[in-house]
């Protein structure tokens, strides 16, 4: 299935202020795969993020989805496939109602409105925020918003769920309650995120981005034992991993 | 200052809202023209930063009282007038909803003294004083020019509204001498205030200020000369419309010897003069007398009446309100034509 | 802070339009077009019309009581216009010195009849705005008058404003808590509250951008396709027709004449 596939090649971004985003970063992601991509703030993750549903443009190199190109014709199926949910649920529900939110995607999509309806529908039951559906936004908790958000994304049927730290500004509950939710998934996942604890239970795959360039790309596990690449990349191990701080007993 | 339902009569209100409903049309229409989907989200947000910076409140240096951003000045800057314009108006109408500020009836007022007046005379003033790139003294004195246009036009305008309406007693001339001073006062502090932001912003984000879009001048900077010509005519001529007929009866008295044409569809006349004089809110270009009280048949004016100083300023104001209706409604014959003409 | 306050009236109001009741379902446009037949008729009186305007409160009495709303709450708000009516009304029996009626010994004024009129007034159009939107919901409003003409890019507008109204808010009370905290509670001067309100522009600026990028990222292309279409009923029809003409008639007739005369009647 090879419409599931991400891949960058070469990728490198400059701003037109001159800062360097992205140096020549590559990677491919396979159907299924549920990828973390970390790095302290500036590193280059949500430049990243941009390129992959054709926000930006590379100033060199290139980015493809299921092995087709990003250019303006492929760019609305692309930006099908490829669901972005962004950090601030704020700027995501942007209408007046949830279910107008969810529904924006499909209705853009030209499809009829018995259909709008049921996708609308089966995501809001998915994420399980169908009983405020007629509610604005602004009612709405921050868990709930979150997970209204990306049903508005899952409503449009992507393949691949991109998402600019997930679990930012949640309490300790909602936030439980979004890694379950997401862990649920079979979309190709990739989410950027400080939450270290969250790669942890969620990516088994993890890639270090550090002043744009990628310092690791491997399995989580092995990228969070190696305490040097971590620190020179100005990150620290999730706190699952750390020294106890009762006994002090370290884990592997 | 808003206007208040309760002041306005039905027929001034219906008046302001067809003239705002045919400026909000317009400047739809330029929107979906110039097809900027970029400026959807923007106008929205900034919508609700006006209603929200509208309640930070500022001192007002040398009173004790504190006041707030207008606004309008402010936004036409930013987003240009035509998407200004339509911002005001979306934050009136949820103030006149939810807070009930103003009123239904008053919106079309409100939105046009305090959204089309700032976007569409202060804010091309404001530019041709500004240029493309002020420096600070210069950028704060045009605003402080254009605010206070503005705000004077507004304050005008409500007073010619409320007096109008018949339902206030404040006479015109002591309204008018309450509210032109006050909102001189309002537009320095406005023009200060918006300068302050602009300032700010050019400081820390210029690429947020567009440059000066020499497309709108031609169509605002005849639409403002229109305006001052008409104006000024108005209220010049008919200050100077004496106690002797209009020129036309004038002529016609000398001619025929008759103070009126002997009109062979007397019926039909005397029919439309009459709903002339029903419906006109200011019979004789004076102000409405107390019915009864002035015996004289519609047509001649009154020759007394002329003389009253109080009548005076109602006359050449008469005149005023006059020239603006007529250019409305040239506007919107002219609005109404391009329409048809234009291929949707 | 008065505006604080005002935000949270909003909400309540905006939740207040969530009930589920006859009139809550009933078609906007229905409602916004008796709500203008309400405004026009009731201001159209003459300046001096004080018991004529009584029997107009029957329209908002009615809408808030068959829509279930909370009395207490709508009664605070429709007062709240009055000390600005006072302030506009009050010229009047400077100005308007004519005695016009006469009670025994009390002689009154045209002014104070004409004050009292524009006092009534206003909360007559006041409480006509707050039950519109108590039983309606903005968003439905903003659907009825794009319905009804409205051009589409204002709508948009104003839905946008409705949405963010309470973000940005929240954001400036944030910003100003602070900023009073450190000022010792007394208003800004205007240098500092021009870079406070520029930082919120600046803020609400780099939020359009991102709104944008959402809008994007799900496929818009500048256009808003509709939504489920909604239908005018006979029950519609009967509202609109029923309250438009029993307006009309409280217009056109001195209800209270009457009600006086058959009172007296009955009396006698």
């Amino acid at each position: 299935m090879s419409h599931h596939l991400v891949e960058a090649r070469g990728l490198s971004h400059i701003y037109e202020d001159g800062t360097v985003a992205l140096k020549d970063v590559s990677f491919r992601i396979t159907h299924g795969e549920s990828v973390a991509i970390i790095g302290a703030n500036g590193a280059g993750k949500s430049t990243l993020l941009m390129h992959l549903n054709g926000h930006l443009s590379p100033t060199s190199g290139e980015v493809r989805i299921g092995d087709t190109p990003l250019t303006k014709e492929t760019l609305p199926a692309i930006r099908r496939t490829v669901g972005l949910v962004f950090q601030d649920p704020d700027d995501q529900l942007f209408m007046p109602t949830v279910y107008d939110d969810v529904a924006f995607g499909p209705r853009n999509q030209g499809l009829p409105e018995a259909e709008v309806d049921r996708r609308v529908h089966e995501a809001l039951e998915r994420v399980g925020v169908w009983h405020v559906r007629a509610k604005p936004p602004y009612r709405l908790s921050g868990g709930e918003k979150k997970r209204a958000a990306i049903a508005g994304v899952l409503a449009m049927a992507p393949d691949i769920l991109v998402m600019d730290e997930p679990t930012s500004g949640l309490d300790p509950y909602a936030r439980r309650q979004l890694i379950g939710l997401l862990g649920e998934f079979r979309h190709t996942r990739i989410f950027t995120s400080h939450d270290l604890d969250m790669v942890l239970d969620l990516c088994p795959r993890t890639i270090v981005l550090f002043e744009g360039a990628i310092m690791a790309d491997g399995p989580t596990r092995d990228i969070f034992a190696d305490e040097a690449l971590l620190s020179r990349c100005q990150l620290e191990r999730p706190l699952a991993l750390q020294a106890c701080p009762v006994c002090g007993h370290k884990h592997d | 200052m808003h206007m208040a339902d309760a002041l306005l009569s039905p027929a001034v209100g219906g008046t302001m809202w067809a003239a705002t409903a045919v400026a909000v049309a317009h400047c739809s229409r330029r929107l979906r023209i110039e097809a900027d989907d970029r400026r959807v989200p923007l106008m929205g947000v900034l919508g609700a930063f006006l209603f929200t910076a509208q309640m930070i409140n500022f001192s007002i240096p040398g009173t004790g009282s504190s006041g707030h951003l207008g606004g309008g000045l402010l936004l036409a800057i930013l987003l240009g007038p035509h998407a200004a314009f339509l911002v005001v108006a979306s934050v009136l109408i949820v103030q006149a909803l939810f807070f009930a500020d103003g009123g239904l009836l008053a919106l079309g007022c409100n939105i046009f003294n305090l959204g089309f007046l700032p976007a569409f005379l202060g804010y091309p003033l404001y530019r041709r004083l500004a240029g493309r790139a002020p420096g600070t003294a210069r950028a704060t004195t045009a605003a402080i020019t254009a605010a206070v246009v503005s705000l004077q036009l507004g304050a005008v305008a409500v007073v010619l509204q409320t007096v109008a309406s018949g339902i206030s007693a404040l006479p015109l001339g002591t309204f008018a001498l309450f509210m032109l001073p006050v909102h001189l006062a309002i537009g320095i502090v406005e023009g200060l205030v918006t300068a302050a932001v602009v300032v700010f912003v050019r400081a820390t984000r210029p690429d947020i200020l567009p440059a000066a879009t020499p497309s709108n001048r031609s169509v605002t900077g005849v639409a403002v000369s229109f305006a001052t010509v008409a104006l000024a005519l108005g209220g010049i001529g008919a200050w100077f419309a004496s106690a002797n007929p209009d020129g036309l009866e004038w002529s016609i008295a000398r001619i025929t010897g008759a103070d009126e044409l002997d009109s062979p569809l007397t019926t039909l006349h005397a029919r439309s003069a009459e709903l002339q004089r029903r419906v006109a809110v200011l019979p004789d270009y004076g102000f409405r007398q107390d019915e009864g009280r002035d015996a004289s048949p519609e047509g001649a004016p009154a020759a007394s009446n002329l003389h009253r100083p109080g009548d005076r300023l109602g006359t050449s104001l008469a005149g005023v309100l006059g020239g603006a209706g007529a250019l409305f409604l040239a506007l919107l014959v002219g609005f109404v034509l391009r329409r048809k003409a234009q291929p949707t | 802070m008065t505006r604080v306050a005002g935000l949270l009236d909003f909400r309540r109001l905006d939740l207040l339009a969530t009930g589920d009741s006859s009139l809550h379902r009933l078609d906007p446009r229905a409602k916004v077009i008796v709500t203008l037949v309400f405004i026009i008729c009731a201001m159209s009186f003459d300046r001096y019309a004080v018991a004529p305007l009584i029997p107009f409160f029957v329209f908002p009495i009615a809408v808030i009581t068959a829509a279930r709303l909370p009395i207490a709450f709508l009664l605070h708000k429709v007062a709240l216009v009055l000390p600005v009516a006072l302030l506009i009304a009050l010229p009047n029996p400077w100005f308007d010195r004519e005695v016009l009626l006469q009670l025994g010994a009390l002689q009154i004024s045209g002014g104070w009849i004409s004050l009292l009129s524009i006092m009534l007034r206003s909360l007559l159009a006041a409480a006509a705005a707050i039950a519109l939107v108590a039983v309606t919901g903005f968003p439905a409003i903003c659907g009825a008058l794009e319905r009804m003409g409205m051009p589409r890019p204002l709508a948009v507008q104003l839905l946008f404003l409705y949405r963010y109204m309470t973000v940005l808010g929240e954001e400036a009370v944030r910003m100003t808590v602070a900023r009073e905290q450190r000022g010792g509670g007394r208003p800004l001067s205007i240098r500092l509250h021009g870079a406070l309100v520029g930082r919120l522009l600046l803020r609400t600026w780099d939020r359009a951008e991102r709104i944008y990028l959402a809008m994007c990222a799900r496929g818009f292309t500048g256009d808003f396709r509709g939504g489920p279409p909604s239908r005018l009923g006979r029950l519609e029809i009967a509202y609109v027709a029923g309250w438009s003409g029993l307006l009309l008639l409280l217009r056109t007739h001195d209800v209270t004449q009457w009600l006086g005369a058959a009172a007296l009647g009955v009396l006698r």
